[in-house]
């Protein structure tokens, strides 16, 4: 029978201890503040979805377009960026390791271009390219604009980034710290008193997630006041859907360390489960039109119930309803996780 | 009335074997000291004692019956090697570990009984050997413990805090309570221990309070004299001495002979000294005197 007073005294121990460790506490304290400073820098330009194409011959640092034969229209196209190059030589360098999506010869009659085969976005931008070259058909054509609130692509993207900074600070905050008490004797001491394993990897866990909720609600809040997020649903709710996140996760991280007193075999396996999941899980992009087998692995993971909830409550305006289902296996997985811990967890070495 | 019974005591690591066969017993309010040269098994006879690891096969009844939940609530222990949280203070150690328990002690009882008061403000990676001994004490003792657990209470210590742990183990002696010890010092096993168990090579051999054991395996006394005594002298005597650089030793069981016959050839026994037979005499006898790691 789990004693909720021994839970709490070990929360509140570990707690002290965290707050008081001055390298710890301040990097993690630091570290919600650099997470906004760099995306307040990365997203503060429009530039970051740009195509990049590179012309030559130009003198200068930037291209002039009078002395060029790309067509007036193209020019001032929002989704490209035109970068000045000496020379051909330089041009073929640049786009075989990826540094423009695209070249072009500015004075050739015959608009010459190279691309890089291996290049997706090369591809893209030399359609771009060519439709620009062909007559305009704007007769035939009818553009219109989507009604209503839209999701800017940071709405998206972002809950993606604090998902993926929790992950690892979930897996790597736990299983780091279990693993070091097991290896310096802590717990050994511990193991001569009535807790149990439940009780110490519970406490374990409901400490890390008060940590982590509040770095979330740094981070958050602050980039909040750059970015001005639009949250369609309940902030309440989306905290929410981070709390059961971050417990699933810590759990897992639990399960991983419940053994063994090395920091490199800890940490092996803490990688082997966080990439998959930074991939997987659509923390970057979309998983739409992926292989069956890849949405089904991806369908695993908890990391993708979080974001999938987090992002319906954020850009769908979600309620606890429209979301329970990944709730229920975000609480399945802290259960499961916590419960297959507590069973072989080991005190000693 | 024995408190603790341990009974055919195995425990292997894979090819090596830890204990074999190793029982004793334990009587209320005494203290049983496990004795023995580093690797001889007394640590993980210890531990397996205290449920920190299985043992292989054996039995350990605690009060005449298996150990079961309620044996932690009743038992103190103070490892040998262990760690505690660096960034909690001395008080919020003792606060923290007394709250794991159903009947804990009265802090300021630990305090004053470990002379904690100094240094309870102070951080746990602060703290002396001294000091962090007489923390780990005070832990062993913050659930009223019956029986208690010491595994090299006085290793590292200095001579004044070795003397006031030693005050302080005889006065939980004195409260009635159990205790278990390990320890190298041979001074303070006879000093502390009323039963001492001899290991080595996993098993016990030999058992018996300090004075049985002396009497049991080391009856003879040694004289020792100076060097400035002719050697010449001893001649002829039939006594068995050995010679160093500036003592002579006499080895014998009956010190009043030797000293009549020393006495009827006229030496100075002005410097002599008699040293009576100690346990580091029967240590050595029994586990040899050969180096082990």
């Amino acid at each position: 029978m789990a004693s909720l007073q021994r839970i709490w005294v070990i929360f509140r121990a570990r707690n002290k201890e965290f707050f008081r460790d001055r390298a710890a506490f301040g990097w993690n304290f630091a570290f919600p503040f650099l997470i906004i400073l760099g995306f307040g820098i990365i997203f503060s330009g429009e530039n970051i979805q740009r195509y990049k194409i590179g012309v030559f011959p130009q003198a200068g640092t930037r291209v002039v377009f009078e002395e060029t034969s790309i067509p007036d229209h193209f020019q001032t196209d929002p989704a490209v960026d035109f970068i000045a190059l000496a020379s051909l030589e330089e041009g073929l360098q640049k786009i075989s390791q990826h540094k423009i999506d695209l070249l072009i010869d500015g004075t050739a009659g015959d608009r010459r271009y190279w691309v890089n085969d291996a290049s997706p976005k090369g591809r893209i931008v030399e359609q771009l390219y060519q439709a620009a070259l062909m007559p305009r058909d704007s007769q035939n054509a009818r553009r219109y604009s989507v009604d209503g609130t839209r999701a800017r692509y940071i709405d998206w993207f972002f809950p993606g980034i604090m998902a993926m900074n929790m992950m690892f600070s979930a897996l790597w905050g736990v299983g780091y710290v279990v693993v070091r008490y097991r290896k310096n004797g802590a717990l050994k001491r511990l193991k001569a008193t009535p807790l149990n394993a439940f009780e110490y990897l519970s406490a374990q866990m409901l400490s890390r997630i008060f940590l982590l909720m509040f770095t979330f609600s740094v981070v958050w809040f602050g980039s909040d006041l750059i970015f001005n997020f639009r949250m369609q649903g309940s902030l309440l709710l989306f905290l929410f859907t981070f709390f059961l996140g971050g417990l699933s996760l810590c759990s897992i991280g639990l399960f991983l360390a419940a053994r063994g007193t090395s920091e490199e075999f800890t940490s092996g396996a803490l990688n082997f489960i966080s990439w998959p999941m930074m991939f997987l899980s659509e923390v970057w992009f979309s998983l739409e039109g992926a292989p069956e087998w890849v949405q089904q692995l991806s369908w695993v993971l908890p990391l993708t119930h979080l974001l999938k909830a987090a992002r319906k409550v954020m850009n769908e305006g979600a309620t606890l309803i429209d979301i329970q289902l990944e709730c229920g296996l975000m609480i399945l997985t802290t259960s499961l996780f916590l419960i297959l811990a507590a069973r072989i967890f080991s005190w000693v070495e | 009335m024995s408190i603790l019974e341990v009974q055919n005591l195995h425990k292997q690591y894979k090819t090596v074997v830890a204990l074999e066969d190793v029982s004793f017993r334990v009587e209320q309010g005494s203290c049983f000291g496990l004795l023995g040269p580093n690797g001889a098994g007394k640590t993980t006879t210890m531990e397996i004692i205290e449920n920190i690891i299985e043992p292989s096969g054996g039995s350990i009844l605690y009060r005449g019956g298996p150990r079961d939940d309620s044996f932690r609530q009743q038992v103190g222990i103070q490892f040998q090697h262990t760690s505690l949280l660096n960034f909690l203070t001395v008080k919020e150690t003792l606060r923290c570990y007394r709250q794991l328990y159903r009947n804990p002690e009265e802090i300021d009882w630990l305090v004053k009984r470990c002379n904690l008061k100094p240094i309870l403000e102070q951080r746990n990676n602060q703290l002396s050997g001294g000091q962090r001994q007489r923390l780990m004490l005070a832990l062993a003792l913050v659930n009223r413990p019956e029986l208690i657990f010491l595994d090299e209470p006085s290793t590292g210590l200095d001579p004044q805090s070795r003397r006031y742990l030693w005050d302080i183990v005889d006065e939980i002696k004195a409260d009635g309570k159990t205790i278990i010890m390990t320890t190298h010092s041979m001074e303070e096993a006879q000093y502390l221990c009323d039963t001492i168990a001899i290991m080595d090579g996993g098993k016990i051999i030999a058992e018996g309070s300090p004075a049985e054991l002396i009497a049991a395996h080391c009856s003879t006394n040694t004289i020792k004299l100076p060097r400035t005594v002719v050697e010449s002298a001893l001649d002829g005597l039939g006594l068995d001495y050995h010679v160093d650089n500036s003592t002579i030793s006499i080895r014998t069981a009956n010190v009043d002979s030797v000293l009549t016959r020393l006495l009827g050839t006229g030496v100075d026994l002005s410097q002599m000294s008699v040293q009576s037979p100690n346990l580091e005499d029967v240590f050595l006898i029994l586990t040899g005197k050969q180096l082990r790691d």
